[in-house]
């Protein structure tokens, strides 16, 4: 419609474009393991930080698991406050550095954020990450609080256990031990951080971030076991007896899932658990230097799309891989990754085998993996997920060449804990069954929370969870 | 009341079974021996960047503490653990591991060891002495010299056969060949155990299947993390994946893939040879 009014209207200021975040290029950095991301300047932040509305009433901080006060924090970023900012974030959640990365911000904070309507969200996850990377020096336990308080006296007296050292439990033990609670955090394996060691790769969270978070709960005195298999080392009811007070299940999801085809046990084939382990874990990209091997695949064909395909697809390419294929039965669009992982992976190479179902793996006489045989699909009216379901074409098969098979398509709960506590009640798919509030298990005082409660979800929730449960055992134990 | 304390997994007292090549350690570990039961295994590393690597208890003593490891030195992590002596620590020991043998009262057990396997044998066949059950013990190796625990299983054990592949030392030949004789002679046989190099199991489950008699192997598959996460230990039972970490390691061998098992065992050769002659090099051997 035409505005014949005399008026003329008052231009609306247009939306400043989103400050970009530099990155490494990807020619450069398909050859190491270092971070992608590069992180914001102080003009770049400040810039950023600029966009923000500052809105009555921030829709972003509802769409935030651990509810960060979003808009107070940017607030104090336009002031140039860093410490300010991060005492505001880490109020709230004590692992900023970690979540300003991998957090699925796209469809948390910032798909709710108001700018986002008319153009780009505030780019609210990096400028998290500039506030912890640039405060990081400071010692955690002043600004654990909120209020200004400092770290509460530790008293010994109450004990708490959390297992696992994933991201629910760390979250768990942090909130607990600034409230005075001793915490003792049991891992398995014999470095801490759970899945943000072991599952995501050095270039999309650097090794060095998740120890500097994993430090501040040093220094907030809480005593961190390595090679203690929650089930095996220490079970749930030796650890009442050994007085702790409260325990904290954060195990994770646990056991890969396989695609249950023919020759998935040839020698090539790896699940993406195995493959990242090897790699992020076992440091196998520096071998010779570091003892663990990882496999070699010239060919590489991932399967599954979600994040940690992307994360198998793009070590791959950094093992030397000549060609890497995601090999996924919908399409691009319908990919669980978060886009910016797809993106990069596409930047570095990695290829795209849409509507293709994996029917058999092929092996030589000496059981090494040449091939996979894949059924075309094609999409058909929408399943339960709303998603379209792939259908497949019939007689249209092909053979795709491979020599390192990645399955990546999930995983199903870890049974160690699990069958060694028979009285914790499970969902029926497994996984342990909680309180929504306060993540209570069946159990009276164990908790649970991440992945062994959800099944594979994101950093975010499971550190969601760790805090519930925290302030519910910190209200029990301290009436809080 | 428990106590929830870990001290650096020191080596108490090392024994060198066969010179260079096989080695029996005593280790502080008073969480892990406090669990640790026959059947289980324990994961460790003992460098800033090493592997981890799997080996089966071989005995434990859970009031002085300690667990007992035997290993054969293989490729560079195996290599560097024969270097640590009394009062060397291991970096990281996490454990107990895996599903502990499952011992009932059956009678006459039959318990199988080859090689280094007699070791991880050695502790099943205890648990089945514990439990009253009578054990004949069948051990073979290339030659006299290249066998363990005789003197701990003959403590123990009504009769231990031994079979040397020279004639050296008992048996000229296989421990299936005695394994034969005896299942034909006595039809009361509860269960055969059988732990040891996969050509070797796979021989006695072929012995004994036609007798129809319980079959138990231990199958030392690859693995990383050994606590049911990365897949890297699947076998195929029964024509199903299990994952000898958190399934087994112990499963019927009567069911049991040796096939691919060995085939799988085979995945890292050649990474296993170039970390062990870059370690030979820098230790001048």
């Amino acid at each position: 419609m035409a505005n014949s009014d005399n008026a003329p209207k008052k231009p609306k200021k247009p939306i400043a474009p989103r400050v970009e975040m530099p990155t490494q290029p990807p020619r450069e950095r398909t050859g190491n393991f270092d971070e992608v991301a590069l992180g914001y300047t102080r003009e770049q932040a400040l810039a950023e930080a600029e966009r923000c509305l500052q809105c009555k009433k921030p829709a972003c901080v509802k769409g935030c698991p651990v509810e960060v006060p979003i808009k107070d924090f940017i607030e104090r970023l336009q002031h140039d406050d860093v410490p300010g900012a991060y005492e505001v974030i880490k109020s709230t959640n004590s692992l900023p550095a970690v979540c300003g990365r991998v957090c699925p911000q796209e469809v948390q904070c910032e798909g709710a954020c108001i700018l986002g309507k008319k153009g780009e969200p505030v780019a609210i996850g990096r400028l998290e990450r500039y506030t912890a990377d640039t405060f990081m020096a400071n010692s955690a336990c002043e600004h654990m609080n909120g209020e200004g308080r400092s770290c509460a006296p530790i008293r010994e007296d109450l004990k708490v256990a959390c297992i696992g050292s994933g991201p629910s439990s760390l979250t768990c033990a942090g909130y607990l031990s600034s409230r005075g609670i001793k915490v003792s955090v049991f891992e398995a394996l014999h470095e801490l951080g759970g899945v943000l060691v072991y599952g995501i790769p050095e270039f999309r969270l650097p090794k060095s971030i998740v120890a500097q978070e994993v430090d501040a709960l040093r220094e907030q005195q809480v005593d961190l076991l390595t090679n203690w298999v929650g089930g095996k080392t220490i079970e749930i009811s030796e650890l009442f007896e050994a007085g702790y007070k409260a325990v904290f299940v954060g195990v994770g999801a646990g056991l890969p899932r396989f695609l249950n085809i023919p020759g998935e046990n040839l020698i090539g084939v790896f699940s993406a658990n195995e493959y990242l382990t090897r790699v992020n874990l076992g440091r196998a990209y520096k071998f010779p230097e570091a003892d663990t091997p990882t496999y070699p695949g010239k060919h590489v064909a991932v399967f599954g799309a979600g994040n940690v395909a992307m994360d198998a697809a793009r070590t791959a390419v950094r093992l030397g891989a000549e060609r890497v294929s995601i090999v996924y039965r919908r399409t691009k669009g319908e990919m669980p990754a978060r886009v910016e992982e797809l993106d990069h992976a596409i930047e570095e190479g990695v290829e795209l085998q849409i509507l293709s179902s994996p029917l058999e793996f092929v092996g030589n006489e000496q059981g090494f993996l040449k091939s996979v045989i894949l059924q075309r699909m094609e999409l058909g009216e929408p399943d339960d997920s709303g998603r379209r379901r792939p259908v497949p074409i019939e007689d249209d098969r092909f053979e795709l060449e491979c020599d390192l098979a990645i399955i990546a398509v999930g995983t199903s709960p870890n049974p160690i804990l699990l069958e060694a506590s028979p009285e914790l009640k499970l969902n029926k798919w497994g996984y342990v069954k909680v309180d929504e509030t306060t993540g209570e298990t069946s159990m009276a005082n164990v908790f649970a929370g991440g992945d062994i409660v959800t099944g594979a979800a994101t950093v975010i929730s499971a550190m969601g969870a760790g805090r519930r449960a925290g302030m519910e055992i910190a209200r029990r134990l301290m009436d809080e | 009341m428990i106590e929830i304390s870990a001290p650096p997994a020191r080596i108490l007292a090392k024994e060198r079974l066969i010179p260079g090549q096989t080695s029996k350690l005593v280790i502080d570990a008073p969480h892990i021996a406090r669990k640790a039961r026959p059947g289980n295994f324990v994961i460790l590393r003992i460098a800033p960047e090493g592997e981890r690597i799997p080996l089966t208890i071989a005995d434990t003593d859970p009031e002085a503490g300690t667990v007992t490891i035997v290993y054969l030195v293989l490729g560079k992590t195996t290599a560097a653990l024969e270097q640590l002596g009394e009062g060397d620590t291991i970096l990281d020991l996490c454990g107990p591991l895996g599903k502990e043998t499952h011992i009932e009262k059956v009678g006459t057990v039959i318990c199988v060891g080859g090689g280094t396997g007699i070791a991880a044998m050695h502790h099943i066949a205890k648990g089945h002495h514990m439990a009253g059950n009578r054990v004949v013990a069948i051990v073979g190796a290339r030659s006299e010299n290249l066998l363990l625990f005789c003197d701990e299983l003959e403590s123990f054990c009504p009769e231990l056969e031994i079979c040397t592949d020279d004639g050296s030392c008992g048996h000229k030949g296989f421990v299936t060949d005695i394994l034969q004789k005896r299942l034909e002679e006595d039809s009361e046989i509860g269960e055969v155990v059988a732990v040891g190099p996969v050509p070797m199991m796979a021989a006695v489950a072929r012995v004994a299947k036609p007798f129809n008699v319980k079959t138990t192997v231990s199958l030392n598959s690859i693995m990383v993390d050994g606590i049911g996460m990365c897949g890297a230990c699947r076998v195929t039972v029964g024509g199903e994946t299990k994952f000898a970490c958190v399934d087994g390691p112990e499963f019927d061998g009567l069911q049991v893939d040796f096939n691919e098992l060995n085939k799988r065992l085979t995945a890292f050769k050649p990474q296993e040879a170039i970390s062990y002659e870059e370690w030979k090099k820098s230790h001048g051997q």
